[in-house]
């Protein structure tokens, strides 16, 4: 599992930094990133659905 | 070293040319049908919108009013979200629905910059701002929050009921803003008197309530001019000496960007500490369940900002057009009422209950699109930090008199009087 964040949509809301710390966190001026290649190990799958379904404009994919 | 010499004559006369709006006749009174004849300045409204909303959204989901020189009041998620989207349809110059239109030459910039100004231009804007609002710049602020709240609980030593909007709620936003302009600490009760002329009384006439933004507008020139002799590390200092292109900020921008953080970073705070606890004092079940489990807290803060979402905002419609059903004529109020898409079915579940567990919740308290709060970071730590300090320090308490609650009016909406018993 992969995670990826639209640098369109994301408006820095910071849910995905929040719920799933180890996953995403903010750029200096507060938009989401994801941290590194956006590899989700199997113990973080959970994290990374909070984060996609919280995220207020939808910017968040999983592939 | 120049002499920085805006804030003297140019200063005046932009403020001078704010006044060049166009007003509409006032109509107050109670509603007749809350579908043609809306009103968030009436007591009904301040009292308890949510029923009005959800009422609206089942019979009329884009209702409309006469007053304010004409409006619409969208509640379904859907549109309100389509609408926070659409800047080219929808432009922000406005964002305070009132009887008074500020001049169409006033966009894209606005009176209070990036709230108030459209694209191109609020990228710009907001860009100056958002480095000093990120989640890691508001931690460390974190520690002197958290010493200040448990000063405020000391304070309440010795009373069986408190006032906890008055007496809490309303301290903890102003001492950080103040902080953070560089503002001196005693001036909260000027504060005060700013936000609620800026942001209740709406139906007052429009050169009454230009003359009391004008007090706010004196104090801060003099905030300014202190900070161009005593230059220091805060946002004042910041702004001053910011560029945009090159150029250092019109005054007026200055001035409109320290307005809208002092009154954006106080009230809507205050609201939303206020509010979480009003809920917690009259649902005992909850309150002992955070008090059990506090690393429930940041996920039932969220719920409590969905739920009790204090800030409405507005948009001006630019250009006659058909939309949604609806025939909206160019300046037309649109009431952005996020509280109301937080309470769609369509989006939540249960969504007029107040689950503290809730685990899906794409809420929309801080607005979507460009707009995105730019304090949603420095709130979000204040409103944990003062609802862990009150957990800890006084797990037992309840409403003192129901009855005795007063919220805002307006678009802020929160707990201003909140007996709560403590002892
Ligand atoms: C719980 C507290 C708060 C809530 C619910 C809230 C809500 C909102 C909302 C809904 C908007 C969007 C406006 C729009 O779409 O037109 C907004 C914008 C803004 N807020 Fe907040 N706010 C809060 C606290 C704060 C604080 C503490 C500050 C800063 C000190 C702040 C500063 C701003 C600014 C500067 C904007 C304008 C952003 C832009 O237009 O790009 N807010 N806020
Ligand atoms: S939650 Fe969404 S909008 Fe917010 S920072 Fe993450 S990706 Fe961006």
């Amino acid at each position: 599992m992969k995670v990826r964040i639209s640098s369109e949509r994301c408006q820095g809301h910071g849910r995905c930094y929040d719920l799933a710390p180890d996953l995403f966190g903010e750029d200096d001026e507060g938009y989401g990133q994801v941290v590194g290649e956006g590899v989700v190990p199997p113990d973080k799958e959970r994290a990374a659905g909070l984060a996609v379904s919280n995220c207020p404009e939808r910017a968040i994919e999983i592939l | 070293m120049t002499v920085d010499d805006r804030f003297g004559q140019d200063y005046r006369e932009t403020l001078e040319e704010r006044s060049h709006g166009a007003r509409n006749e006032i109509i107050t009174g109670p509603v007749s049908d809350w579908a043609t004849d809306f009103s968030h300045a009436e007591p009904e409204w301040a009292a308890d919108p949510y029923p009005i909303q959800d009422e609206l959204r089942e019979r009329c989901p884009i209702a409309h009013t006469e007053r304010f020189g004409g409006g619409w009041l969208p509640t379904r998620y859907e549109d309100v979200a389509a609408i926070a989207y659409d800047t080219e349809h929808f432009s922000s110059r406005a964002i305070i629905m009132s009887n008074f239109r500020p001049p169409p030459e006033m966009a894209p910039v606005g009176a209070s910059p990036p709230i108030s100004s459209d694209p191109p231009f609020h990228h710009h804007a907001r860009k100056l701002l958002l480095p000093a609002f990120t989640k890691s710049a508001v931690a460390k602020r974190e520690a002197a929050t958290r010493a200040f709240c448990h000063t405020l609980i000391d304070e309440l030593e010795g009373q069986d009921v408190v006032d906890a909007a008055r007496d809490y709620a309303q301290h903890i936003p102003m001492r950080v803003i103040a902080e953070m302009l560089g503002f001196p600490p005693e001036d909260g009760a000027r504060f005060r008197v700013f936000i609620e002329n800026a942001l209740e009384g709406v139906n007052l006439p429009p050169e009454e309530r230009l003359a009391r933004a004008q007090k706010l507008f004196d104090y801060l020139l003099t905030q300014i001019r202190d900070h161009i002799d005593h230059p220091r590390d805060d946002l004042t200092t910041y702004l001053i000496n910011a560029e945009l292109g090159g150029h250092k900020l019109d005054p007026s921008h200055v001035a409109g960007t320290m307005a809208l953080l002092l009154i954006a970073g106080i009230d809507t705070t205050w609201s939303a500490i206020g509010a979480s606890l009003w809920h917690l004092a009259k649902t005992p079940a909850d309150r002992a369940r955070l008090v059990a489990e506090p690393e429930l807290l940041p996920t039932a803060m969220e719920e409590f900002l969905r739920a009790y979402a204090p800030v409405t905002m507005a948009r001006l419609v630019k250009e006659d057009m058909h939309w949604r059903g609806g025939d909206m004529k160019a300046d037309d109020w649109i009431l952005l009422s996020f509280p109301a898409a937080n309470r769609d079915p369509a989006q939540f579940e249960r969504a007029g209950e107040v689950v503290i567990d809730r685990e899906v919740n794409r809420h929309v308290a801080f607005g979507l699109g460009i707009h995105r709060c730019v304090g949603s970071h420095l709130a979000r730590m204040e409103l944990r930090v003062a609802l862990e300090v009150w957990l800890a320090r006084i797990p037992d308490f309840s409403l003192a008199d129901p009855a005795a609650v007063t919220w805002a009016a307006g678009q802020v909406r929160g707990p201003r009087t909140l007996p709560i018993r403590i002892g």
